[in-house]
This record gives structure tokens, sequence and C-alpha cells, in this order.
């Protein structure tokens, strides 16, 4: 499946300056694994040594955070568009 | 230096108002940032629009940028040809600085942490590059310079 990877300003540096990046893949899980194949500094940034998504990334299908999908198993369809975010927060303490 | 758009400034009081005694949260969004901007300091960048979002984590101690409205910022601003260029946040009761939980889970070195103080009778907005765990605050204009 061909899809379409947003990657945020924080993790451009590793995609050559690169907002949007096509992947192929037939899961989420595929499709980061070969991101970090072509682009080394993204590789270790999305997932754990445990094999789960880091927990200051957010990662959506569409308008799904997988989280409540199927995780990194989550399918794709040809078109879909994953986006990577990062966990925004902080307070006052 | 951040400049402000009078409209974004008066967005971020307002919501911090309206949110209170929660903290507000929000996306900055502006042209597309040139040069080094990992220097602290480095150029003027610009706010054309504050974007509001949930606090997921609905406290008065702490916020976390709803992911969905995250992604809704950055489409828009992509479409307008603009980027996500940082984050507002109120706090409800400290000063207008970034708090250590603020150092450590600041996102992104190329982005502006705007800050609204309610520990005042009058809000207090205040900026701050957010670098390598070092916070440097920049200054804060209004409207274009």
């Amino acid at each position: 499946m061909a899809v379409q990877v947003r990657v945020p300003t924080v993790l451009r540096s590793a995609t050559a300056g690169q907002s949007t990046v096509d992947a192929e893949g037939a899961t989420v899980g595929e499709v980061l694994d070969q991101l970090g194949g072509r682009f080394p500094g993204l590789a270790g940034q999305l997932i754990g040594e445990d094999g789960e998504l880091h927990r200051f990334v957010n990662v959506y299908l569409n308008d799904d955070d997988v989280r409540y999908l199927e995780k990194l198993a989550t399918k794709v369809g040809d078109g879909d568009i994953v986006s990577i975010l990062p966990a925004v927060a902080g307070g006052a303490v | 230096m951040l400049s402000l758009e009078r409209d974004a400034y008066l967005a971020m009081l307002s919501h911090a108002l309206g949110a209170y005694p929660e903290e507000a949260c929000g996306l900055l969004v502006g042209p597309v940032l040139a040069g080094p901007a990992d220097e602290p300091g480095a150029g003027v960048a610009r706010v054309v629009r504050a974007v509001r979002a949930r606090n997921e984590a609905a406290s008065a101690r702490v916020y976390t940028v709803h992911p969905l409205d995250l992604l809704r910022a950055d489409r828009e601003a992509q479409q307008a040809g603009a980027e996500l260029i940082g984050v507002y946040h109120s706090h409800t009761h400290t000063a207008a600085f970034p708090s250590p939980t603020d150092v450590a889970q600041a996102p992104d070195p190329s982005w502006h942490y705007v800050l609204v103080s309610l520990a005042a009778p009058e809000p207090v907005l205040r900026s701050y590059r957010i670098v390598d765990g070092k916070r440097t605050e920049e200054p804060v204009v209004l409207g274009i310079v």
C-alpha cells in the first residue's frame, strides 16, 4: 500500500527537510519500519525497544489515533495519510 | 523575537481567562521558518494565528494538547502555506516562566513557547525558546515588524 507520511518539524532534520514523504507497507508498523530504513535518523525516534510506539509520539492514520485502533498492526490502505505527531505537553509544576 | 498579530494575542488571553481554573493550550501558526531556527533569538518569528486546542489533561496543573487538535491545526496551517511554529499555554497560579515540566517535555527546539500567567490581576504573556533543556526568554511585540 502506498501512503503519505506527515513528518513533524522536530523530525525533519532526519528527512532532509521534507514535511511529507511517500512510503509503503501493509500496516502502520511496516510503514514506520520502512521510513526508519530510508531515514536512519528516524529509526529509534518512533518505536521503542519494546516494539511499541514511544509515549512521546502519537501516530494518526487519517483521523484516528492508532493507539485506539490496532496500534502498529493497524492496516493501511492506498492513499491513506499517516501523521507523526509529537506529544505536546507541560505544566505549572 | 516573536511578533504577534493582535488577534492572536487577544485569542490567547481570552482562551486563558475562559479556561480558568484549568490550563488553556493551543498552537501557534506562522510562516515557514527560515534560517537556523534552533538558535535562540534567531530572527523574528511571526504568529498569524493562535489555534485553540483541547487540554486533554483537563487540569489546573498540567496540559496535554489533544493530538487530534494538533493534527487539525497542522493541516490547516499546511493548507494556508504556513507551519506550526510553537505552542501556548496558561499558568493559572504561577508566573509566565517555563516550569521544569515544560522544559523536560518541550517537543521541538525550533518552536516558540508562549506562557500566559493569570497569577496577577492582569494577564502576563511571555515567550521562550527551549533548546537542549535551556530556556531563553525572547522579546514579544504586537503587530508586524
